[in-house]
């Protein structure tokens, strides 16, 4: 039983330090605070701006012309607005890009993370991840000057500027970032989960199909929706190895403009301010970005479909 | 502090000269240095049919010699607990079995582990440690199912081996279910991923994706550590139940799941034997001090 209060307080519990800590805390949080909000309210004015400039673009261009009509020539006397022709040409980059991307991509990280030695893992990621800071520039002058002419030897009517080109190289672009971000969600599946394949009687290969790439699902998903974000991005390839003619075409033999180097193309004009071909790079930009965010919705979703508690 | 000099040696305890295909020997006689205890739970038995014989098993991570010339014999459709302190080797033991000490490098194998009655030595260089894996399953510590449907995980290690019937799949999944008294609570969900089941269901599907490809020795390595005492009284039942079907050997740190699962147990101290025997006289009457200090809680 206690029987009497104590009659001593810590003497290191200062009443103003407390006081001082807290401020100190207070003016941190706040700070903290502040900078996330800055990347909130980016965003934000991007999407107002897009939404406001488009806005007057669709004042003189009905939405349906906009999502039916398959001309795409706001810079010629006869003008038209459909946005079919950019949106063909972006998806059919994108999908030879994904066609390289996705299973060099995933064999690399295939190998990285379950067959090659520490020594070589260190030594060939880097280097890999060096390759994503080449500026994208080289690989559109590399697609021209190197892809297209061998190209052309396999296939004699290939004209100068094509899509096949661009692609091929943006999926060699994307190649070290789906391989990076794809080894390492396998990495991160746990060390038990493979010791229970190989004590099943598994061989490695069998362990990394069976197991460590289902395990890694939302991981690779995540990866390859990464992949399919810069690949709808990506301007200077497409701007200098794919042609800028608008051109309806699923065909990536063919040339083609895609969003991004048409909004290039006009930006680099000079277009006045207000005028309707200024206008125009304001709507293609928020179809990019719709793409963009459906697809990061569906990667979303897909994510948490298959996220595995471990 | 242990005593080492006084490590028991097998033979002073028990050997096992009956070839391991002659399962009927003389029922109490003519195997005159097997110790026998009597037990009121527990027919005492003799070790009649050995599935495994170490002998002089040494293991070492690069120059650490982390077991030292092991010899124990593994009764055959028995249940073989190791206990013994934290690092004392029990786990290392176990994984020589199914040779999972491959998987890192710098890790060396000496003696030998002949399992009977083919009489090959698991862990000798000339034997594919995958071949081992498939004829010695394993449960692991924490339930470790595949990011799979329950179906799937248990149809694996078939799959591996070559298996494509559906029927036949089908079949030998629900078998390996109901050998792991799980069937009732997944029978409508084998589509399901494994991952929703609850701890305890986990477990024993792995339970049945080892069942599921008849292992000749099923190890567990302390395979109730990650469960609630509900769980983890299902899977202790589960071990009483395989007895007679396949050959266990069970690593746990619960001396009492040690003394009501087993038939034989060995205690294990710094990476040696210290002494092997029935379960019965191992918790009634340990015959090295040792092995008493420990399983009455004076040390580990």
């Amino acid at each position: 039983m206690v029987s009497t209060a104590a009659t001593q307080s810590n003497d290191l519990v200062s009443r103003s330090g407390l006081r001082y800590r807290k401020i100190r805390d207070r003016i941190i949080e706040t700070l903290l605070l502040a900078a996330g909000l800055v990347a909130v309210f980016t965003t934000l004015a991007i999407v107002v701006i897009l939404l406001t400039e488009s806005s007057a673009f669709f004042e003189h261009v009905s939405l349906k012309d906009f999502l039916t009509d398959t001309m795409w020539t706001p810079l010629f006397a006869d003008a038209h607005y459909g946005i079919l022709p950019l949106v063909a040409g972006t998806l059919t980059t994108t999908i030879v890009a994904l066609i390289v991307a996705v299973p060099v991509g995933t064999i690399i990280a295939i190998y990285l993370s379950e067959f090659a030695s520490h020594r070589l893992r260190e030594t060939v990621k880097p280097i890999l991840e060096l390759l994503g800071a080449v500026p994208t520039v080289v690989y559109g002058y590399f697609a021209l000057t190197a892809v297209t002419p061998l190209l052309q030897k396999l296939m004699p009517e290939l004209p100068g500027f094509n899509m096949l080109s661009a692609g091929l190289v943006i999926g060699l672009m994307i190649v070290p970032y789906v391989a990076s971000v794809s080894e390492d969600a396998m990495r991160s599946v746990p060390r038990y989960m493979r010791e229970g394949s190989y004590a099943m009687g598994a061989t490695r290969l069998q362990t990394a199909l069976r197991v460590v790439v289902p395990g890694a699902f939302s991981g690779l998903a995540a990866a390859f929706i990464l992949g399919i974000s810069r690949a709808v991005g990506e301007t200077m390839v497409v701007a200098i190895a794919a042609g800028m003619q608008p051109n309806f075409t699923f065909d990536p033999r063919e040339q083609a403009a895609t969003i991004t180097a048409y909004i290039v193309q006009v930006s680099l004009g000079d277009l006045p301010h207000g005028s309707i071909g200024y206008q125009s790079i304001f709507a293609a930009g928020l179809v990019l970005m719709l793409i963009t965010l459906i697809f990061n919705v569906i990667g979303f979703s897909l994510t948490r479909k298959f996220r595995e508690a471990y | 502090m242990i005593d080492t000099s006084t490590r028991a040696a097998p033979e002073s305890t028990l050997r096992n000269e009956e070839p391991a295909r002659s399962s009927q020997p003389a029922a109490g006689a003519a195997t005159p240095r097997v110790t026998i205890a009597v037990d009121d739970t527990r027919q005492a038995r003799a070790i009649t049919s050995v599935k495994a014989q170490v002998e002089n098993l040494n293991f070492y991570y690069g120059q650490n010699r982390a077991l030292k010339n092991l010899s124990i014999p593994i009764a055959d459709k028995q249940v073989t607990a190791l206990i013994g302190p934290s690092g004392c080797g029990k786990s290392t033991f176990l994984r020589c079995f199914n040779r999972m000490h491959d998987l890192q490098p710098d890790t060396r194998y000496e003696g030998s582990i002949t399992l009977h009655p083919d009489n090959i030595n698991l862990v000798g260089s000339g034997i594919d440690p995958i071949e081992v894996r498939m004829r010695i399953g394993m449960v692991f510590q924490k339930p470790n199912p595949f990011p799979k449907t329950i179906f799937e995980n248990v149809a694996y290690g078939l799959r591996l081996r070559g298996v494509r019937n559906r029927a036949t799949l089908a079949e030998e999944v629900e078998k390996a279910l109901r050998g792991a008294a799980l069937w009732d609570e997944v029978k409508d969900r084998l589509q399901d991923s494994a991952l929703a089941l609850s701890g305890g269901q986990m477990q024993r599907l792995c339970i049945a994706r080892a069942l599921a490809t008849t292992p000749e020795i099923l190890l567990f390595d302390e395979p109730t550590s990650a469960l609630d005492p509900i769980a983890t009284a299902k899977i202790e039942e589960l071990i009483s139940t395989l007895r007679d079907q396949v050959t266990v050997l069970i690593v746990t740190h619960n001396m009492q799941q040690a003394a009501r699962v087993s038939d034989y147990t060995a205690f294990m101290y710094l990476g040696e034997l210290i002494e092997f025997d029935e379960a019965a006289k191992i918790f009634t009457n340990p015959s090295k001090k040792a092995t008493e200090d420990y399983i009455t809680g004076r040390y580990g």
